[in-house]
């Protein structure tokens, strides 16, 4: 079973929006971790504002779930989360790891509406 | 034993046969061959160069040359205070004069040389004395104990080392040489008076031109000696320096090939007249010459074992540059090549400042435009520059006179790029310029504690320190690595300066931080630094909301991340005391929540494979037995370690248990730029290992000592002693003077002993600083420190108390379920994470139980 070659959703894509949780779940800065369908999706939230990202929680690397836990920042203005085992780092909008071009995460759309986030996908899953 | 081995034995454990043991192991040659050695010495090899040193702060143990256990982990054989009697070179046997026979195949003679007492009457009085071994040192100052005058006699290298030695015994010292100036071999007539002159000033009396006819004595004891011109001097005691002749009495008795005047003939090989006897070291006579110096001798040493390994392109010896430099009675003094122009046509070039008291002379080529020697006293700085344009015969500017001026265009003519790779930059332990650049190349080396340590150079008689610098800034800049510290992309700022700048601006926020003094967003590298630094700053709770993004994994779940994004769990076991009580609730929680248990090497016990859902379920059950928080997430205080001291220790003389618990209580939480170990031993027997911590504390009779600054891990480094015999209230407040200074000031990530490394000044500097308060900031330091102990909060406790701080461990955000994607087996009774391969089998059952209805 490879997770990581789960594929992005692109918000063309999207058939449903799936709420997720309110945005005040989601300290600035950080991120939390959520099931979407079988899928484990890592949501980020950028500073306090109402910015939110979507990927795998999957590290290719250590190949575990752990991606929600990682830190957020920015590499010459790349958005960015660093694994929190072995520290390669994702671009937050396209999933491409910035330390190994080989590799790449799935991203997902993802949005707030009325102070709840949302996850995109292309599949029709019930809540 | 497998009689297919050969048979080595090497006679001399000296400087150069313990280096031929050493190279030979580093060759493979266990394998083939048995190692025995003969060691006449009561004490296995030592450092010869350095054995001044024993009279200023070295023992014989920090002299000695030989890692612990080579001998034994190795099957060497070693027969210490044996000495080689006889050679059967007809039957390939040995005699000891202990009666031990042994067969060689090959033999090795690296007997070194003994010093030459000159023929004079009386020469064996008592309070007469040589300067060769330990033995000798320490009957020189036995006897200068009770003496006022010392002589040496001899003027040359080893005898101006040994009246140096003389007086920092406290006599009234004088060097009697035979030859009209000092240091004959190496320098010429001015460069001898400007010798004498520094010499002089030093208050050692040097008289020069003088024939010892006479050695008087009376009543037993040395008063006087008697000179040819009829003079005379009085004094207690003479230690002879009147050079060395080699050990060759061994091969003379068996017939082996000497010179006119003695030593053990070798070819390029370094075999004897005997193919099966080779001879290395100064006891050894190549082309007419013995060479007094360990940097031929070590080379001796690499071509022997070439030649006896039978290695394909075996190194041959071709002859040793002699050039030497020094620092005698603390005058430099240098000379290499040719230094007396024998060459035809050499012209030779001086400076001479009899005002500073230099000397200065190179010798050219006829044409002058290329080096070919020359002498430096007084200030020998130009030396390793000089020495490479020699040895590498690079083209010398127009007026080579500049070279020699203070800060000269010596550099211009010799920049690290026209040096040649195969330039050897040390020639102490022979290391090339081609070498040095693949360390810093292939390891990534930028500094020059490292370079030293993993090359070999400069760690003899340092005297090619500034070049190997000099090659290690240039490659740095060559690889783009400039070395600049700051912390990332978005602060400007080394660790240091951002700590200064959030203390003074009173900054309490990352975000407030980066507005004023950053840019971008941050990343994975500063806003841990910088959440360490709020934390030691402010003490604020780890896990409020402008602090939570910032910690790595392991300080926002406070506990430690495993490869499969499980957690470990270690409550604090202060001093490593626990009640057996305690003990079965930590037995009873991993038995509920199935956790791999083990002890540390802290003295706690750790629960692996907690899932980050459970880990406020089994803090709350901790905290309720009265555990808390064991940082061992954090860069933070781990442990403090220890024995249980003179509470249940026969030995013990203070009680270290009770000490480590109140030191751990005191700095526990403490968050610094790197984990911080520490431990308490009750007795100098260290059983705590307290000298491998970032501080450690042995009891003493009188009190504690300090030590700072030690590491175990990937670089072990022992700790530095930094105070002794402190009471417990000035050994507090040194620690946390000591603690916080590191803080303030070490680098990100920078371990007690990294930070030491770079410390300019050195165990000096930190003493100053720590005891003497020579920065004025002691008081502020200990006031940081308070403010730690006071505003201290068990982050676990004040976390389980929160609900929307508990809120955060859910795995899911949406859902109470738990990683599902987690597997494990079971090995000697515990669970451990199931490998890649062991997965697939288990996840074929496992993904349609976690696989919802789509
Ligand atoms: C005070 C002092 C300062 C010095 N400073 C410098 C310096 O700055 N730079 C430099 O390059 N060199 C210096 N030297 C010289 C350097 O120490 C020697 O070149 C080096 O030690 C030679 O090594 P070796 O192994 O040939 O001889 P040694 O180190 O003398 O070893 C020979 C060993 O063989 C033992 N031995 C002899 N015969 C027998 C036998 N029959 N059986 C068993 N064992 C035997 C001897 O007891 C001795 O232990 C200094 C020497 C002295 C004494
Ligand atoms: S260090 Fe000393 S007091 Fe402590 S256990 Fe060892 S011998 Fe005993
Ligand atoms: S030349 Fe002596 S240490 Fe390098």
């Amino acid at each position: 079973m490879e997770r990581s070659m789960v594929q992005s959703t692109t918000t063309a894509d999207v058939k449903n929006w799936i709420t997720i949780c309110p945005l005040d779940a989601i300290a600035p800065n950080t991120g939390v971790n959520a099931l979407v369908g079988t899928q484990q999706v890592a949501i980020f939230r950028i500073g306090a504002t109402d910015e939110v990202y979507a990927t795998g929680n999957f590290d290719p690397f250590s190949k575990a779930f752990v991606m929600s836990r990682g830190i957020l920042g920015d590499r010459q203005g790349i958005l960015k989360v660093a694994s929190p085992i072995y520290k390669q780092n994702f671009n937050l909008k396209t999933g491409a790891c910035l330390d190994d071009a080989t590799v790449t995460i799935p991203v997902y759309p993802a949005r707030v509406v009325d102070g709840q986030v949302q996850v995109g996908t292309s599949c029709q899953v019930k809540q | 034993m497998p009689s297919s081995k050969q048979t080595l034995i090497v006679v001399g454990n000296g400087m150069v046969g313990h280096r031929l043991l050493e190279l030979m192991v580093a060759k493979g040659a266990l394998e083939h061959w048995n190692l025995i050695t003969f060691c006449e010495e009561p004490r296995v090899a030592y450092d010869r160069v350095h054995l001044s040193e024993y009279f200023v702060d070295k023992t014989a143990a920090d002299l000695t040359l030989v890692t612990p256990g080579f001998y034994q982990d190795n099957g060497i054989r070693i027969y210490v205070g044996d000495r080689i009697v006889e050679i059967d070179r007809g039957q390939q046997r040995v005699k000891s004069a202990n009666g031990v026979e042994i067969a060689y195949d090959r033999l090795v003679l690296a007997t070194g040389s003994y010093p030459f007492v000159p023929p004079i009457k009386g020469n064996d009085a008592t309070g007469t004395f040589v300067y060769r071994t330990i033995e000798d040192l320490d009957a020189i100052k036995a006897y200068a104990a009770q003496s006022q005058v010392g002589v040496v006699v001899g003027g040359g290298l080893l005898g101006l080392e040994c009246a140096n030695a003389l007086k920092s015994l406290g006599l009234e010292t004088h060097v009697v040489e035979f030859a009209p100036r000092l240091m004959p071999v190496q320098l010429d007539e001015a460069a001898g008076e400007v010798l004498k002159e520094k010499i002089e000033a030093l208050e050692v009396q040097v008289h020069t031109s003088k024939a010892t006819t006479d050695i008087v004595s009376d009543g037993g004891r040395l008063v006087s000696m008697q000179f040819a011109d009829e003079t005379s001097l009085q004094t207690d005691m003479i230690v002879f320096s009147a050079g060395i002749r080699p050990r060759d009495e061994l091969a003379r008795d068996c017939g082996l090939q000497l010179g006119d005047r003695g030593g053990i003939v070798i070819d390029d090989a370094c075999q004897t007249s005997d193919p099966n006897i080779y001879a290395i070291g100064e006891c050894a006579l190549y082309q007419g010459r013995i060479f007094g110096l360990v940097a031929p001798g070590y080379h001796m040493a690499e071509v022997a074992s070439d030649q006896l390994l039978e290695v394909a392109a075996a190194q041959q010896f071709v002859g040793a540059d002699m050039s030497t430099k020094l620092k005698l009675l603390g005058v430099d003094v240098a000379s290499f090549g040719d230094n007396f122009a024998k060459t035809t046509g050499a012209k030779e070039l001086t400076v001479a400042d009899t005002v500073a008291g230099t000397y200065k002379k190179l010798v050219v080529n006829a044409d002058g435009d290329r080096l070919l020697g020359g002498i430096l006293v007084g200030d020998a700085e130009a030396y390793g520059t000089l020495l490479q344009l020699m040895q590498n015969q690079i083209a010398l500017p127009d007026n080579p006179l500049g070279l020699l001026l203070p800060a000269g265009d010596g550099a211009a003519a010799l920049t690290m790029d026209n040096l040649p790779d195969t330039a050897q930059v040390c020639s102490c332990n022979n290391v090339t310029k081609g070498q040095l650049c693949e360390a810093i190349q292939a390891d990534g080396i930028t500094d020059l504690p490292t370079l030293k340590k993993c090359t070999t150079a400069g760690t003899g008689c340092g005297g090619c320190v500034p070049l190997v610098k000099d090659i290690l800034k240039t490659e740095l800049k060559k690889a783009g690595i400039e070395v600049k510290n700051h912390i990332c992309e978005h602060f400007p700022y080394s660790r240091q300066e951002l700590y200064h700048l959030l203390r003074v601006g009173e900054i309490r926020s990352f975000d407030a931080l980066l507005a004023q003094y950053g840019s971008g967003y941050g990343c994975e590298v500063c806003k841990p630094t910088v959440a360490s630094m709020l934390a030691s700053s402010w003490n604020d709770y780890v896990l409020n909301t402008p602090h939570v993004g910032l910690q790595d994994t392991n300080d926002s779940f406070l506990a430690n991340i495993q490869k499969d994004g499980t957690y470990s769990v270690i409550p604090r076991i202060p001093g490593g005391e626990i009640t057996p009580e305690r003990l079965i609730v930590l037995g009873q929680i991993a038995q509920e929540f199935d956790l791999y248990t083990k002890i540390t090497g802290g003295q706690r016990v750790v629960l692996f494979g907690a899932r980050v859902d459970q880990l406020p379920i089994i803090w709350q059950k901790l905290v309720a037995h009265g555990f808390e928080s064991g940082h061992a997430y954090g860069k933070a205080l781990r442990t403090v370690k220890s024995c249980v001291g003179s509470t249940w220790c026969r030995f013990g003389v203070q009680d270290s248990t009770s000490l480590a618990i109140e030191v751990e209580l005191r700095y526990r939480g403490l968050r610094s730029p790197h984990k911080l170990k520490s431990a308490v031993s009750g007795c100098t027997r260290e059983c705590a290992e307290a000298q491998g911590k970032d501080f450690g504390i042995i009891a003493t009779e009188n009190g504690w000592n300090l030590y700072v600054c030690g590491n175990g891990g990937m670089k072990p480094q022992h700790a530095l002693l930094l105070a002794t015999d402190l009471d417990k209230e000035t050994l507090i407040k040194y620690l946390d003077r000591f603690l916080v200074f590191y803080i303030r000031t070490a680098d990100k990530l920078e371990r007690t002993s990294t930070w030491f490394n770079k410390l300019e000044g050195g165990l000096d500097y930190l003493k100053q600083v720590i005891i003497e308060d020579s920065l004025g900031i002691a008081h502020e330091l200990e006031a940081q420190m308070q403010h730690h102990v006071d505003t201290y909060q068990c982050e676990w406790k004040t976390t389980i108390e929160t609900p929307e701080k508990v809120q955060r461990f859910n795995h899911f955000v949406n859902t109470d379920a738990a990683d599902p994607s987690l597997a494990y087996v079971q090995e000697r009774g515990q669970k451990r994470p199931a490998t890649e391969a062991e997965r697939v089998v288990l996840n074929q059952s496992h993904d349609a139980m976690i696989t919802p209805a789509q």
